[in-house]
């Protein structure tokens, strides 16, 4: 291994510029090798194989999990290594629900896409043998296994960087599949939808659940008002979907497009960023105060907040009250707008539209809901969104740029910020320092939140004490933030979770591809109209200070805690059926039967067989619990029963009833 | 408890006067194969007697510090000649007698124990000239070994660790303590030329080398006991037979690299070869053979004993270190390879059992000795697993370089019911086959592996003029796709498609084409997959269809299949000059294809027939035919 030197790639040389694999070397040089299972922000898995080159030194040998060595001579496009990506590709395919034209991901499927660039044009194999069915329970993802090319994007995403591991392989050889703990419905784990693994599957196996035409239906039911809600990380992102530069600001474009679309009202989610911000703020003063649930932890990321519930019950006391800024929205639509325009709340239907995928679950929550129906009644992603300006025909990139309506779509730059991993807390930072240092406080950019990095620390003075900040992002960074803090390494005073990687930029909703350069362009973007936005501190809103008086008579009171609030309960990790350890009325009798070659052959299965069927027709089949064993090491005297730690040797399938009746339902009668 | 290496010494003199001074031994072989032949109740049978004669001064009592005793029984560990189990044998004499039934242990009591004559009914009798031969050593299946990793395989009582310490045991550890340095040890492994003899043959000491220079506090010896091949059972019959040797060679490797503990990663399908295992590991800590300061040197050594959870692909290295560490079994791209970054990221020596179980003698014996045995880049000995339609099943350990035909014809007994010899299959699912033509190769690495094949653990699948190559191809890649760990797409999907080929093929609905993508997909997968199970699975594939492509495109041309195998390609027939119009076939057919009138020759309507065959197996005249 060298981290420098030269090596030559097609004929040509190439300087080596540390980097760890011939992979990342081959696509600097301009040839832009495929992959399906290298992410160069996971590990190094190896089993796609499209990257195989031949070398001089080391032969045919893949270039994602090769280190580089100074002078090795590279050869990417050779008779045999084309022939080796034609035929994977032609494998992956016949094994591949090829209902491309009505897929989800048709047009962005990577399987699809080098299918085409390969020049692969006929399947000599024969087709998928087994249809699976589609899990369609959970709320944010759909899962397809009948298009999965088992690459382990997912299973790697979730479980390094979300520190969750909700995918994994199951059974072996053609049979592998890669599913849930136990093979439990999706809604039924502990997933907390944030959608990464979406981001990174490259077909159609993880979708998006749509809620398109939930939303064409409002739009089209004339008794429906739809008032629409566009949170920060969209506005910098949408625009990829149609050919723009990943960070470009298309904010007026998308007013433009929704209400083209037929949307009544297009609002802000920045509205009530700066009321949670506000709102927050105040709770976490008055915890100050009271030196009491610290630190306190923010609670505008549903997927965070429904990792804490299921992993960390004991901190739930300290995670913020506070709605996300999307529920503060759909609660003051459906509380307090509808009033104004002389709605029943159901008659209002609150459309959200967000970068995240784990933002459909939070809607769904039962605790968000007024007059009984939800508060938020359809979520959709920034690449839904593209998708229905696609449906109604909408030239997006002509567009003229429109405005929000009002009064719920104005917001603050530290609003805007909300996007980026670190703007919650620079929000506080900022309404806090104009809180206690009164109109003299200018602007104030705290930059030490700002970045992709994992864990970010920061301090800040109070009237006098040092605050103790930290902003983290992926969830397995927080798990280690949590330890850190649980082991004494560490403390703080205040903590932001954002679980996607760069927060809310980098969502599962967003548009492909989502890797660390399109987060970062996006947070740029942010950052720039933040510095631009006349309104710095949630403070300057003057139309949420507004909001709060006439609605709630002041901040963080019984009012805004009926509105803005919210509690937490633990949650399971796994739904469904209780295991049933043991019987509660006596412990269920032992029975094992050896199935060790031996006394397979002599007939151990029909002798289960029998034992089951006696114990059903005998009614006692609850007190038993039968079990097969490995070999019990009696094989010269098989079959070999094991009773209770007792060893009765010598069974057949002809005496088993005699056995049972002696051996076994004695001692069941006897419990 | 041994505190130094005199005090080995003593021990070693002490157990070996008490084996001399015992005039009779019975050791009855406890391998598998006997024990689910009755073997544990000939030994029972023996205890008996034994205690039924007290007027012989015999006492019961099985350890060795009665050393008055006079005749003891034991149990052993394997043969090898598990075809002719359960085997008694006794010593001094070595006499053997196979398959010996419970009925049969009074009259060897009487005659031999207490007579002193040999009981010749039971003798292993010639393959040809059909006369007794009484020992062991003049068994032709014997007489052709050489045995080193087996060396005690047999001979000695697996759970006794005076047993092995009475045949050289830990003497070789012994040796290198006190009189190697460790890269002494490197370099006589290096010079003796070892090749790992799990299926790849690396050479060891190249491995240990690797791993020595590694940096890092904390190594690992593992020793790679997950053998799967279909047909293969030398790890076993080591580990359930002398496992301290096993545990001894992982004690050298630990030495040489610098590593202080071992994992043995054996099969759960194997308790007896673990229940061994373990008690070898307690008896070598109470002695003080393993933990700190091993007799009184500056090395200390711990070893573990995990057990497998049951696929083939974790005898693949990285799979078995990822199992170890509690993942899943999945092989790891490479580099970094184990011996520089392994178990929890440690340097880590993988060797498979027979390779380790060969160190002790090379240590104690020097390589030089080493190397005069086998060929010049293949070096000591192999053994093999015999299977198959050969007259005689079991274990072989046989110098590397010896040809086919002595294994096969020699040792082996040529094939069962006078078949004719066609072909064998050797390396289980990962090697290839070999045909007449081959009988005269010498089996070593490279000569193998230019034929296509390779030594792998040693699995030898005898087969005869009845097999259809075609269905072994079949066999081997149904094996391969529900082994394959599913992680790279070659090998799962592949290995899939190329069984999906074979089955088209064997069922007559083949065609050329098939033949042609069948050949195009093995060599993309041989040449594309991740580890070495994938890169190994087409071989029964390419070389079937190296040597006997007439038989594949006799299955697709003209839709038959030479051996008479595949049933879809078979032709039922009634000859009308034998048939006598019973009427037997028609009533058994399930099918109602057999029409006829009594005591007329019968029909089989082919459209109707579904080659199911019971009724040849119902004809007593033989009258119907295939073709």
């Amino acid at each position: 291994m060298s981290s420098n030197g030269k090596l030559t790639i097609d004929g040509r040389e190439i300087d080596i510029r540390g980097e760890k694999n011939l992979l990342e070397i081959i696509r600097r040089a301009g040839i832009n090798l495929p992959t399906f299972c290298y992410h160069s922000e996971l590990s190094v898995y190896g089993a796609c194989r499209l990257c195989l080159v031949e070398t001089d030194k080391l032969g045919l040998v893949a270039a994602c999990s090769t280190p580089p060595q100074e002078g090795i001579v590279i050869r990417t496009n050779t008779l045999r290594t084309r022939r080796l990506r034609k035929m994977v590709i032609e494998l992956l395919l016949a094994n591949h629900e090829r209902e491309c034209t009505t897929c989800s991901r048709s047009g962005r499927c990577k399987l699809q896409l080098l299918a085409h660039q390969l020049g692969v044009k006929e399947v000599r194999f024969g087709k998928r043998d087994k249809k699976l069915p589609i899990d369609l329970t959970s709320p944010s993802i759909v899962r397809d296994p009948n298009k999965c090319i088992l690459c382990g994007d997912c299973v790697r995403m979730c479980k390094e960087v979300q520190g969750l591991g909700i995918w994994d392989f199951a059974h072996r050889g053609s049979k592998t599949v890669v599913t849930t703990a136990f093979d439990k419905e999706l809604s039924d784990v502990a997933c907390v939808n944030c959608g990464q693994c979406v981001s990174v599957c490259p077909t159609g196996a993880l979708t998006v659940k749509s809620e398109i035409d939930k939303v064409w239906n409002a739009i089209h039911n004339p008794d429906k008002t739809v008032v629409a809600q566009i949170a920060p990380a969209v506005r910098v992102a949408l625009g990829e979907e149609f050919g723009l530069g990943a960070g470009e600001d298309v904010t007026g474009k998308i007013v433009a497009g929704l209400k083209l679309t037929g949307v009544d009202r297009v609002f802000d989610t920045l509205f009530t960023a700066d009321m949670t911000t506000i709102e927050e703020s105040n709770e976490f003063l008055v915890r100050l105060e009271k030196n009491e649930k610290l630190p306190i932890f923010t609670s505008c990321c549903p997927s965070w907040v429904k990792y804490c519930e299921q992993f960390h019950a004991e901190l739930l006391p300290n995670v913020s009250s506070c709605r996300s800024p999307q529920q503060m929205f759909g609660s003051v639509v459906k509380k307090y707008y509808a009033k104004k325009l002389n709605k029943r709340p159901e008659d209002v239907f609150v459309v959200s539209i967000m970068p995240c995928v784990a933002k459909k679950f939070e809607a769904q929550r039962p605790e968000f809901t007024t007059g009984g129906v939800p508060d938020v009644d359809a979520v959709l992603t920034t690449v839904e969104t593209a998708q229905m300006f696609n449906e109604a025909f909408i030239d997006f990139t002509a567009l003229v740029n429109k405005a929000f309506d009002n009064p719920l779509g104005v917001g603050s730059g530290a609003a805007l910020i909300f996007g980026a991993s670190g703007g919650v807390m620079e929000s506080v930072v900022r309404y806090v320092a104009g809180l206690t240092g009164g109109d003299e406080v200018g602007r104030i950019d705290f930059l030490p939140v700002r970045g992709m990095e994992g864990i970010k620390t920061a301090s800040v003075e109070v009237k006098g004490r040092v605050l103790k900040l930290a902003v983290v992002n992926g969830l397995a960074n927080t798990e280690k933030l949590i330890s850190m803090i649980k082991s004494g390494e560490a403390s703080f005073d205040a903590i932001e979770v954002m679980s996607c990687p760069g927060g809310c930029v980098g969502g599962g909703g967003q548009p492909d591809v989502n890797d660390t350069v399109a987060r970062i362009r996006r947070a740029g973007e942010i950052y720039e109209m933040d510095r631009v936005q006349q309104l710095h501190k949630p403070q300057d809103n003057y139309f949420v200070g507004k909001a709060f008086e006439e609605w709630f008579g002041g901040v963080n009171n019984h009012e805004t805690h009926h509105a803005l609030h919210t509690t937490y309960v633990p949650r399971r990790r796994i739904n469904g059926k209780p295991f049933i350890m043991n019987d509660s009325r006596s412990q269920p009798l032992r029975v094992s039967v050896c199935l060790g070659t031996g006394c397979y052959l002599r007939g151990a299965y029909d002798v289960i067989k029998e034992f089951n069927d006696l114990a059903e027709n005998q009614g006692i089949a609850g007190q038993i619990e039968l079990n097969g064993t490995f070999c019990l090491e009696k094989c010269d005297n098989g079959v070999s029963v094991n009773v209770n730690d007792e060893i009765i040797t010598g069974v057949t399938p002809e005496n088993a009833g005699e056995i049972f009746r002696n051996n076994i339902s004695i001692l069941v009668d006897k419990n | 408890m041994l505190n130094s290496r005199a005090e080995l010494d003593v021990l070693k003199k002490k157990a070996l006067t008490e084996i001399s001074s015992m005039q009779k031994r019975i050791l009855v072989c406890a391998g598998t194969g006997c024990v689910a032949n009755g073997s544990l109740k000939v030994f029972d049978l023996f205890k008996q007697l034994l205690a039924q004669r007290p007027e012989l001064a015999v006492s019961i009592e099985l350890e060795k510090e009665h050393s008055q005793q006079e005749i003891s029984a034991h149990t052993s560990g394997c043969h090898g000649f598990c075809q002719m189990g359960p085997l008694v044998r006794i010593e001094p004499r070595g006499t053997l007698y196979c398959k010996v039934k419970p009925e049969d242990v009074s009259e060897i009591f009487e005659e031999h124990i207490i007579n002193g004559r040999v009981v010749s009914r039971l003798l292993y009798q010639d393959d040809h000239t059909h006369s007794p031969i009484e020992t062991q050593d003049e068994i032709p299946f014997y007489k052709n070994q050489l045995r080193i990793a087996l060396a005690n395989c047999g001979r000695i009582d697996p759970d006794d660790i005076e047993d092995y310490i009475a045949h050289d045991g830990y003497q070789s550890l012994a040796k290198a303590l006190f009189e190697m340095t460790p890269d002494e040890v490197v370099k006589e492994v290096l010079d003796s030329g070892l090749r790992g003899r799990g299926g790849g043959g690396f050479p060891t000491g190249r491995k240990w080398l690797f791993a020595r220079e590694a940096a890092g506090e904390k190594k690992y010896i593992i020793c790679n006991g997950d053998e799967g091949d279909p047909g293969a059972f030398m790890d076993r019959s080591v580990m359930e037979g002398d496992p301290h040797r096993v545990i001894e060679g992982m004690m050298l490797a630990g030495y040489a690299v610098g590593a202080d503990e071992g994992y043995i990663y054996v099969r759960a399908e194997y308790p007896l070869a673990v229940k061994r295992l373990r008690t070898a590991v307690e008896t070598a800590g109470k002695h003080g053979m393993l933990g700190e300061k091993i007799l009184g040197s500056g090395f200390s050594f711990k070893v573990n004993i995990k057990e497998g959870a049951g696929a083939f692909v974790c005898g693949e290295e990285t799979a078995l270190i990822a199992s170890i560490e509690g993942e899943r079994g999945m092989p790891r791209p490479r580099p970094p390879f184990p011996a520089v970054s392994g178990l929890w990221g440690c340097p880590t020596i993988i060797n498979n059992v027979e390779t380790l179980a060969n160190l002790p003698a090379i240590i104690l014996n020097g390589s030089g000795w080493f190397t005069n045995i086998g060929t010049l880049t293949s070096t000591g000995t192999k053994t093999f697993a015999l299977a198959g339609q050969i007259a005689h099943t079991g274990l072989v350990e046989v110098p590397m370089g010896l040809t086919l035909r002595k294994i096969v014809f020699d040792i082996g007994g040529g094939l069962r019911d006078n078949k004719i010899f066609k072909a064998v299959q050797i390396g289980g699912p990962s090697g290839g086959c070999l045909t007449k033509e081959h009988l005269d190769l010498p089996l070593d690495y490279d000569s193998l592996q230019k034929v296509g094949a390779m030594v792998g653990s040693g699995g030898m699948v005898v087969m005869g003029e009845d097999t259809c190559m075609v269905e072994v191809a079949k066999f081997f890649m149904g094996f391969v796709q529900n082994e394959s760990c599913g992680k790279c797409v070659p090998c799962r999907e592949g290995s899939r498609r190329m069984l999906e080929l074979l089955t088209r093929i064997a069922s007559g609905s083949g065609t050329e084409e098939d033949l042609l993508l069948l050949e195009e997909l093995a060599l993309i997968v041989k040449d594309g997959s991740l580890c070495g199970l994938g890169k190994t699975a087409p071989n029964p594939v390419l070389t079937t269809l190296r040597y006997f492509r007439s038989e594949y495109e006799a299955h697709v041309r003209d839709k038959k299949c030479p051996a008479g195998v595949c049933k879809d390609l078979l032709d039922y027939r009634i000859d009308p000059s034998l048939c006598r119009g019973c009427g037997l076939c028609k009533k058994v057919c399930p099918a109602d294809a057999i029409s006829g009138v009594k005591k007329e020759p019968h029909r089989i309507d082919p459209e109707k027939c579904i080659k199911c065959g019971t009724c040849i197996s119902k004809c007593k005249f033989g009258s119907i035919v295939t073709n």
